[in-house]
């Protein structure tokens, strides 16, 4: 350990920015989570105060879970969310394997091109897209979402996990096919392992958009039956009035399991970063 | 029986050629050692060899068979690479079953083999754990480990000491040297260390840009180098190479004095400057100016106080002095 960091005053002072970073990141949830917890008469008059005998009320979650299919639309989300993401690192990382891995014609083109989606955004081709999906008879499923949201994570995450594969040891590879692995299993056994802390990057990149995304299920999805969470509070908030107990209830719930996600994904990312894996 | 016989071997990734027309037999149970400058394509022979890389053209035969279609894994081949490649979620014991396991042998036959070399390599204590957990020298070891479990006809290593300590270096190669004898098996072997090549090898091969320049035994190569390139990458400290003309021959041409046979004195032929002196305790090394581009190298057996900006006289035995051309072929 460095002089820099033993030095008590730099320990301080690390650790007090980081927890009033804490702080200001944490502070919009805090006060979604208390407000979710009042009537609307005291969200509106002491929005920073916690709920106290008087304001408290489950009016909120109360409607929300009387109004329409929530934990249907939980559910959706969550389906749409986890195959998604699955999908997304599945195939990033085949394609990222191939391009980092095999010489063949055309390989630096086959990557640029992969990585264009990046620049372009997919909303571009809205219509296009529901035009496929009207003619594939899939909108209002759940593959209609998960196809497009695997397309739109795959360029970054194609381009993420190739630099990090290109950074595992040849010799490794090599000893495996030595050993007689095919390339599946070095891809699955030795690659993948090294590259978690990559992986579990492009997940949690991926994870929040998919998740807070109303644009597609709106488009492509409509349909009570496969209703995102986002979309089904959305009929909380009308051109008029919106009802914020239902609102911040509403979102209060869809926290919690983005959260539980991301837990999974950052345990992976500090211990693929410090198993010390390679060499 | 021939280990390896390779034919007119070529290697070129697009444009640009690596190996050129490589021919080469290594006899059963022969220790042969690539030496040449870094990147003159050891690796990749090696790499061609194992069936890493495909040859662009030419054969590669393998006890009789050619195996230009043959994946590494069937060639019968193991390799030990520099940076020991060992597989980090696997224990020492994994790695070394790994190869085994993929081959189908029976359980039994397996631990057999593990217990073996695990004693030939005394890796018995650290069977359980994982590569993260052991030394580097340790490292190695397994991955010695793992070529030996494999029974393999042919041994290919990769320059495996380059990464070890002097100390550990010097044992791992005396380990390495015991193994050869033990298990009679072929061995190539890739290096820069002089002293390795020197010490391990049945046969040296010199490689210069893709091309073997030439093939012999240690003191084959010391005592009569064929060309010039040769002449100066074999031996420690490397041959002077004087021009001719400072010792009243033709110009254009170059005489090779090994620095263990000039003799340093009053008088001599090529008279210089000292200009500086590396004492080993056992001899001393002399960098002597004599006008050409580079200092002339003399090893003198035993410590000797000379300073720098001494002149001095430099006497050899012209038997032992090599004369080439300016094309850099012998005379
Ligand atoms: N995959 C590749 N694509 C293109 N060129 C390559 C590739 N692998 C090696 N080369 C080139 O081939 C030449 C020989 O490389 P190689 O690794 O065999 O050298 P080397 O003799 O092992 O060197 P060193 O002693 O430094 O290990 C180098 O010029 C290198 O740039
Ligand atoms: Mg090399």
């Amino acid at each position: 350990m460095n002089k820099a960091r033993r030095n008590p005053f730099n320990i301080a002072a690390m650790h007090g920015a980081l927890i009033v970073y804490t702080l200001i990141a944490l502070f919009p949830v805090f006060v979604i989570l208390i407000n979710s917890f009042k009537t609307r008469k005291a969200i509106f008059r002491e929005p920073l105060s916690l709920p106290d005998a008087e304001s408290f009320s489950m009016i909120g979650y109360q409607t929300v879970m009387k109004q329409g299919d929530f934990f249907l639309y939980f559910q959706n989300s969550m389906i749409v969310t986890v195959a998604s993401l699955f999908f997304i690192l599945l195939f990033g990382a085949m394609a990222a394997f191939a391009l980092s891995e095999y010489r063949f014609r055309g390989n630096t083109l086959m990557g640029l091109y992969l990585a264009l989606g990046i620049m372009i955004p997919i909303r571009i081709g809205t219509v296009a897209i529901l035009e496929m999906m009207v003619a594939t008879g899939l909108v209002n499923t759940l593959w209609a979402l998960i196809l497009v949201y695997t397309a739109q994570g795959l360029p970054l995450a194609v381009f993420i996990l190739s630099e990090f594969m290109r950074q595992v040891s040849d010799d490794l590879k090599n000893a495996g096919r030595i050993d007689g692995l095919s390339e599946y299993t070095i891809f699955f056994r030795l690659v993948l392992p090294l590259v978690r802390p990559a992986m579990a990057t492009v997940a949690v990149f991926n994870m929040i958009p998919i998740w807070n995304d109303l644009w597609f299920p709106l488009i492509l999805a409509p349909a009570e039956e496969t209703k995102t969470l986002t979309l089904g509070s959305q009929v909380f908030i009308g051109q008029f009035v919106t009802d914020w107990n239902a609102v911040l209830s509403a979102l209060s719930m869809a926290i919690l399991p983005v959260m539980v996600l991301y837990v999974i994904f950052s345990r992976q990312l500090i211990r693929g970063i410090t198993s010390g894996a390679v060499k | 029986m021939t280990a390896l016989k390779l034919t007119n071997v070529c290697k070129s990734f697009g444009q640009v050629e690596v190996l050129k027309n490589i021919d080469l037999t290594v006899e059963e149970s022969e220790f042969v050692v690539f030496v040449g400058p870094s990147g003159c394509g050891k690796s990749t022979l090696l790499r061609v060899i194992a069936g890493l890389e495909d040859a662009t053209s030419g054969t590669v035969e393998i006890d009789g068979e050619t195996v230009n279609e043959t994946p590494p894994a069937m060639r019968g081949i193991a390799m030990v690479f520099q940076s020991y490649a060992l597989y980090p979620h696997l224990t020492v014991k994994g790695n070394m079953a790994l190869g085994l396991k993929q081959a189908g042998h029976p359980k039994d036959e397996i631990e057999r083999r593990i217990a073996e070399a695990s004693r030939m390599l005394s890796l018995e204590p650290y069977l359980e754990r994982r590569p993260a957990e052991l030394s580097g020298g340790q490292r190695q070891r397994v991955a010695i480990g793992r070529a030996i479990v494999r029974n393999p006809k042919l041994f290919l290593f990769d320059e495996p000491l380059s990464n070890l300590d002097a100390a550990l270096r010097m044992n791992t190669r005396v380990e390495i040297a015991n193994l050869h004898r033990q298990l009679s098996a072929s061995m190539i072997y890739v290096t820069h260390d002089q002293t390795e090549a020197m010490t391990l090898a049945d046969k040296i091969a010199v490689l210069r840009d893709g091309r073997v320049e030439q093939v012999g035994s240690p003191m084959e190569l010391y005592n009569n180098p064929a060309n010039r390139f040769v002449a100066e990458f074999i031996g420690s400290p490397s041959m002077n190479l004087v021009p001719a003309e400072l010792i009243g021959r033709s110009a254009g041409e170059f005489v090779g004095i090994r620095p263990e046979y000039a003799r340093l004195g009053e008088a001599g032929d090529l008279k210089g400057t000292v200009v500086h002196v590396e004492k080993l305790g056992g001899d001393t090394n002399v960098l002597i100016d004599i006008g050409a581009d580079k200092p002339f190298t003399a090893r003198a057996f035993g410590q000797y106080e000379i300073e720098p900006g001494a002149q001095i006289g430099i006497d050899y035995d012209p038997a032992k002095c090599f004369s080439f051309g300016s094309d850099g072929a012998r005379l």
